[in-house]
């Protein structure tokens, strides 16, 4: 009896930290890692923003989602909310964070990333008053817009620079995971190489089966592929594999003059560290940043259209960067053929 | 009589409860630690959900406990199958290309398909099954590099026969006259009970009888309780490994069919992962049995739920969440352990107690005699 007596004492402690700390919260509530959206200030459109597994940090992708977004707060006075999924989470989860955010009173809403297709397609029936858009998205619905880019073009255009810089007549690729997301890469990448000489051979590295971690956020398995392309004899590589493309500038920045690394998505030049930026020959631009700002105006001025609105050369929607300066000597001859694409000249393939 | 009864539903209860309080300490500390807003978690986490939340938590909760019966059974044998995750990528694989190539009508798909789906889990599990009889590899090494295999060829397979919408790469959809229909449980709620979660219901009845009634599961928890006595009593042990096994993994195969029917229609490279390694824990949360898995089940899948709440309404990450999820699987571990002890000292002392009153009377008969 004894012991019953001290495990309800036990109890009735635990019971009492809990309210305990229940109570011991600072006004305000501040939040973890929110600061995009801690302003609620603002007037103009309140975004709803959904990230898929990462979210913020990537230095690509979502990052640039957040930069349109924070473009949108400064110049249309907007607001914001931020919302990631977790690890394996179902699907039914991302459904109820678009619903959420949509029952929280934001419009637009913005899923970032092709994995909110089909949710926001069922949820924007739901709440047919508010505006969706998804980043790479392909849904159909009146109230949906999928933000969608010719990557193959931009990765056409780092590819002519490759071809343009290699010595040894060879250029790598790390993809982080064959298939419909990263193809587009890597089979304009090799068309622009052969435009400029079709006897450039160009290597292809893949670090996963399918579009997981490993893919993604594996700088290791970057380091390796790096490693075994330069190795076997390529000068340029480029990748399209987000975060595991840390890995390869990591190596290029150990590696001589004459070497190169291409950066995806972002300017990563910009964000890469001194030794980095040495090697960072261009990067294969996706301008998510313009999109989604361009998207929250058409939101504002109640422009906004359903169905695919493409980001392609034309609109400077892709292209590539020229931070550093490395490819000074070339770039004339890469708008040549930049005008090429633009005229429709020329075409980049998006399947390999 | 009636006084210890209460006492020992009392303990049985006294495990889980200690558990979830302890977790919840400890996610408070952990939330005070980050900065975050301790209330806005508690009042978030235990805010009624709406009814298309409600229908949410079922859902998963059913694919959840159908994963927590596929380890649990393993468990009851002393084997640690790691292996679920693979079983039910590969099944449900399997399952998504033949329901979608609309061979048979209707309803006779959707059932051959399911007979599909718990064969492929069984083959695929029995491999650890015979490495481990037949070569002595644990099965948890065998599982896990399972696991990675099946991941690896799901998604080469997927490659060679999928086809590509937009970004996705996924199966042929299948026929629309095979799609299973959801419940309307909830009128106000705008989604549906997944037809298929009631197969976590005829598994959870399936184990409890194959576990309880049956000449096999008597074997089965006679093996896990002590193999060489089982061996001695004439069990074929080997034979169980492999044939549990196979259960488990045909149970395995289950785990993604309520989704590819009743949702996604097809298996592609956003198809939900992970539900293998969740079962685990559900499992070991419902020590085994099969309410408790229930019980585990839901409250994964109500913590799952609620947390998605949390980001936007309390400013809280939902890591926080899957960290609190992880300290409660431990605290259920150590809170069980804390009252299996409790509860032995208590019958020593009650036996203790017994023996001493009836000594007395003893010792004078023997001096008697």
């Amino acid at each position: 009896m004894r012991h019953t007596t001290k495990l309800v004492a036990l109890a009735a402690t635990v019971a009492l930290v809990v309210a305990g700390c229940a109570k011991k919260e600072e006004p305000g509530g501040a939040a973890a890692s929110d600061e995009l959206c801690a302003d609620k200030s603002g007037a103009g459109p309140k975004i709803g923003l959904a990230y898929d597994i990462g979210g913020r940090g990537d230095k690509s992708f979502n990052d640039l989602a957040a930069a349109g977004v924070k473009k949108a707060l400064d110049d249309l006075d907007a607001t914001c909310e931020e919302a990631e999924a977790a690890q394996e989470e179902p699907d039914s989860a991302k459904e109820e964070r678009l619903r959420t955010l949509a029952e929280a009173g934001f419009n637009p809403i913005i899923g970032v990333g092709f994995v909110y297709t089909e949710e926001v397609v069922k949820v924007a029936k739901e709440y047919p008053d508010v505006k969706f858009a998804v980043v790479d998205g392909f849904g159909e619905g009146p109230n949906v817009t999928n933000l969608v880019f010719s990557v193959e073009q931009g990765s056409f255009l780092v590819g002519v620079a490759a071809g343009l810089k290699t010595k040894t007549k060879k250029v790598g690729f790390i993809g982080g995971v064959r298939g419909p997301i990263i193809d587009p890469f890597a089979a304009g990448y090799k068309a622009g190489v052969a435009a400029v000489d079709p006897a450039i051979t160009v290597d292809m590295k893949w670090l996963s089966d399918k579009g997981d971690a490993k893919a993604f956020a594996n700088p290791a398995g970057g380091k390796t592929a790096a490693t075994a392309l330069y190795d076997a004899g390529s000068d340029v590589v480029f990748h399209a594999s987000g975060l595991s493309g840390g890995g390869l500038f990591d190596v290029a920045a150990t590696k001589p003059d004459g070497t190169w690394a291409i950066g995806v998505d972002a300017d990563q030049y910009q964000t890469a560290t001194p030794e980095q930026q040495k090697r960072i020959l261009t990067s294969s631009l996706k301008k998510v940043d313009v999109a989604v700002f361009d998207y929250v105006k058409a939101f504002k001025d109640g422009t906004t259209k359903a169905g695919f609105d493409l980001y392609d050369i034309k609109r400077d929607g892709v292209g590539y960067s020229t931070s550093g300066g490395h490819l000074d000597d070339v770039s004339s001859k890469i708008d040549e053929y930049k005008a090429k694409l633009v005229s429709g000249e020329l075409t980049a393939p998006s399947k390999l | 009589m009636g006084k210890l009864d209460l006492r020992r539903i009392g303990l049985a209860l006294a495990a889980p409860v200690l558990a979830i309080v302890v977790a919840l300490v400890i996610t408070c500390l952990i939330l005070l630690a980050a900065g975050s807003s301790v209330s806005g978690f508690l009042s978030t986490i235990f805010s009624a959900p709406a009814e298309r939340n409600v229908i949410n938590i079922l859902n998963n909760a059913s694919i959840l406990y159908l994963s927590g019966l596929a380890a649990a059974i393993g468990f009851r044998m002393n084997l640690f199958n790691i292996g679920v995750e693979g079983q039910y990528q590969v099944a449900v694989f399997t399952a998504a290309v033949f329901a979608a190539q609309g061979w048979l009508p209707g309803p006779v798909n959707v059932v051959v398909s399911i007979v599909l789906a718990m064969v492929v889990g069984a083959v695929w599990a029995s491999i650890a099954g015979v490495l481990k009889v037949t070569r002595g590899v644990s099965e948890v090494i065998s599982t896990i590099m399972l696991n990675a295999i099946a991941g690896s060829l799901t998604a080469y397979l997927l490659r060679k026969v999928g086809v590509s919408t937009g970004s996705n790469l996924a199966t042929e959809e299948i026929p629309q006259d095979s799609w299973v229909p959801g419940i309307p449980l909830l009128p106000g709620a705008p989604n549906e009970l997944l037809g298929l979660a009631l197969l976590a219901v005829l598994a959870g009845i399936g184990y409890a009888v194959l576990l309880n009634r049956l000449k096999f599961g008597f074997n089965l928890r006679a093996t896990g309780t002590s193999a060489s006595a089982a061996v001695a009593s004439g069990i074929d042990v080997r034979r169980m490994v492999v044939v549990s096994l196979m259960i488990s993994g045909s149970i395995a195969g289950l785990i993604g069919l309520p989704l590819l029917f009743g949702s996604s229609h097809s298996y592609g490279t956003t198809f939900q992962a992970g539900i293998g390694f969740a079962g685990i824990a559900v499992a070991l949360l419902g020590r085994n049995n099969p309410v408790g898995i229930a019980f585990g089940a839901l409250l994964f899948s109500y913590l799952a739920e609620q947390s998605n709440l949390l980001e936007i309404n309390a400013r809280v990450s939902p890591d926080i969440v899957a960290i609190s999820q992880g300290v409660i699987v431990l605290a259920v571990v150590i809170a069980y352990e804390v009252v299996r002890r409790y509860r032995n000292a208590l019958e020593q002392r009650q036996v203790a107690a017994q023996l001493s009153s009836s000594a007395p009377a003893e010792a004078t008969s023997e001096a008697t005699r």
